[in-house]
């Protein structure tokens, strides 16, 4: 019988686990955190929802009102009932949820664009541009969001004309709303990437990469930054959740998207005057929102322990 | 120390400036206040022009600030619209406590805001209560049961109330605590004002309307502040100065409250001040939810109807609260942290 005892070299092999690259370990860290899977899944739900139901209602329907048929309770032809002039609850949902769920994308990437870019430039230059730059973000710092959301949509709200994306038509103030969210969040990953980028440039590396002549922008985007994806991702997920809740918010207050747009926060808006008499008009986009922020938050959650270089479980 | 609180407040003044500077370019978009104005249109052309000039909303924006900041009483202004700077301007600006006079009710914004303020101190300084007790209780509690099955539990609640938003909570506590009690024929809470209009302005009215707003403003940070204050302890709980505590034989009370917590309070208290100001935000929402007479809605009130030295009054004041508050907050950490100096 042939003996089946590998040989040394063939087992040093096997006891030599492969390196694992930073998203390889926070995947296995990740898949361990029964939380951020939950939230994982209830996310994809949400988004199945939203754009899936695309397929069972048409947007005509969710703007189509029928003042006859207003205020109706849920019923088996209206699931989540109808609103206060007589449009479907659960089309708006799945339209309102796309808007929503795209405003919190689209504003989270012009955050952590700009975010980035000012904390690159004030943590790798330093000194005026670095004082300039944190003063600014301090000023902005200083005035809590609502009050900036709400003047700055003032400021660039009133006549926006309608835009047309891929046939469809959305009020332009969604393009406002998405500008302003990005413009008035960038302050915190500001910060944490000026941090990183203080401490990552005084490395050797980063010596060895000016001393072979790298551009300034050379060593910001290809050297420093790629270090410091991990704290970003984790910043800009958690952002997320703040975008989706700072649209809620700005719309709840009248100021947000116009209707006939639907967005989850501009559903709630007059819902207040129905308090009693129809619950399911607030109930079922605020319970939505609430299931995506909650959702993205256990996902954030997952991904800073998943993502953390100092923790060393795998 | 006080040369330290000075200095910290001269650099506090050139980023207040900065900020009102960018607010007020940011207010020249805010709509036109003239149409709006005391709920009449303004129809004759003749009287706009006049309201404009009167008003010195025909100056340029440099100059308008300029008002704004140190007044107009040191320059001759022109107020009948023949070209000519006939009467000194009237007004002290910002700076000498002028904050002007709203263009909506023509009242002093020192008054307007004056009328608000307390009731939104009440709302936001009992909810710091609230919050800051509950979340000590709840946080301590689960730091000394940590992985516990009530530790948990009470993390998924916590989560789960910490993606709350505002108006979701009010909503829900008015439908609970307000409709479906009054439906069961339970004793139920009042949901809009601050004092029954019948029954007049008791301390017992005010109370029994400040309990749904004031648990819908405390929910979010509760939540934050327990999961803070949970995450706080634990370091501190695993130091060695706590083992050697308990190495010693003291009783298990004394090591919590005494060596712990006292040591935990530093990062506490540091989170709990810097947070105080920004209730003012959480405030707004609220407030419109529970038509609460405060400082919030009077912002958005104003907003809606541009009344420009109204709503900057508020702005600037919540910015000051905020660097005011830094400054405390610093203050307060020198003191209770003996490591710490200044000089």
């Amino acid at each position: 019988m042939n003996n089946q005892t590998p040989t040394l070299s063939e087992l040093a092999d096997d006891l030599i686990t492969p390196p694992l690259t930073l998203w390889q370990l926070g995947w296995l860290r990740f898949r361990r955190h029964k939380m951020a899977l939950f939230g994982g899944v209830i996310l994809i739900l949400l988004f199945i929802f939203a754009f899936g139901g695309a397929f069972l209602y048409t947007e005509k329907y969710a703007n189509f009102n029928d003042t006859s048929q207003r205020l109706l309770a849920p019923s088996a032809e209206h699931p989540f009932g109808t609103d206060s002039i007589g449009r479907d609850i659960l089309a708006r949902t799945i339209y309102g949820g796309q808007i929503s769920l795209f405003i919190g994308l689209v504003s989270v990437i012009i955050e952590t664009i700009l975010g980035i870019i000012i904390g690159a430039l004030a943590g790798y230059y330093g000194g005026v541009i670095d004082a300039i730059l944190m003063r600014i973000t301090e000023a902005m710092l200083n005035i809590p969001t609502i009050f900036l959301l709400i003047v700055m949509a003032k400021f660039f709200g009133g006549n926006v004309p309608e835009i047309e994306i891929a046939g469809r038509v959305f009020s332009g103030s969604v393009i406002v709303i998405i500008v302003i969210i990005g413009a008035t969040s960038w302050m915190y990953l500001a910060r944490i990437v000026r941090a990183e980028f203080l401490s990552l440039k005084e490395n050797e590396f980063i010596l060895a990469a000016r001393a072979t002549g790298t551009s300034n922008s050379q060593i910001i985007f290809y050297h420093i930054l790629p270090n410091t994806v991990a704290p970003i991702i984790v910043s800009s997920t958690l952002s997320v959740a703040n975008a989706i809740l700072a649209e809620a918010y700005i719309s709840f207050l009248g100021l947000g998207v116009m209707p006939p747009t639907a967005t989850w926060g501009n559903m709630l808006e007059s819902s207040a005057k129905y308090l009693d008499s129809a619950p399911w008009l607030w109930f079922f986009p605020g319970m939505l929102i609430l299931l995506t922020v909650l959702s993205i938050n256990f996902i954030g959650d997952g991904m800073r322990d998943a993502l953390d270089p100092r923790s060393r479980t795998i | 120390m006080v040369r330290y609180i000075v200095k910290r407040l001269f650099q506090g003044l050139p980023l207040l400036l900065v900020i009102s500077i960018t607010l007020f370019l940011l207010m020249m978009n805010i709509g036109d206040p003239i149409a709006t104005m005391g709920g009449r249109t303004i129809t004759r052309q003749s009287d706009r022009e006049r309201l404009t000039r009167q008003l010195g909303l025909d100056k340029p924006i440099s100059v308008q600030y300029l008002y704004w900041l140190i007044g107009n009483d040191w320059t001759k202004v022109d107020s009948d619209g023949d070209g000519i700077p006939d009467n000194y301007g009237t007004r002290h600006g910002i700076l000498r406590g002028d904050f002007g006079t709203s263009l909506v009710t023509r009242k002093p914004v020192t008054e307007l805001i004056g009328e608000r303020i307390p009731n939104t101190l009440l709302l936001m300084v009992a909810s710091e209560v609230v919050t800051v007790f509950f979340a000590l209780l709840f946080g301590i509690y689960s730091a000394l049961r940590q992985y516990s099955v009530m530790d948990n539990i009470m993390t998924a609640l916590l989560f789960i109330a910490y993606s709350m938003p505002i108006f979701f909570v009010s909503l829900m506590s008015m439908y609970i605590f307000a409709v479906l009690f009054k439906k069961w024929g339970l004793p139920y809470l009042p949901t809009v004002g601050m004092f029954d209009p019948q029954v007049g302005k008791t301390p017992w009215q005010i109370f029994i309307h400040m309990i749904l707003p004031v648990f819908s403003l405390s929910v979010t940070y509760f939540a934050a502040y327990s999961r803070y204050i949970r995450s706080t302890m634990l370091e501190v709980l695993s130091q060695d100065y706590v083992r050697t505590a308990r190495s010693k034989g003291l009783p298990r009370r004394q090591v919590v409250y005494i060596h712990a917590l006292k040591n935990a309070a530093l990062p506490i208290v540091t989170v709990i001040g810097l947070d105080l100001p920004f209730l003012l935000g959480g405030a707004v929402v609220t407030e419109r939810i529970f038509a609460w007479p405060g400082m919030g809605r009077l912002f958005l009130d104003h907003v809606s109807r541009s009344d420009l030295p109204v709503v900057m009054g508020i702005l600037m004041l919540v910015a000051t609260a905020v660097v005011v508050f830094q400054i405390i907050t610093d203050i307060i950490y020198a003191w209770l942290d003996p490591r710490i100096r200044f000089d």
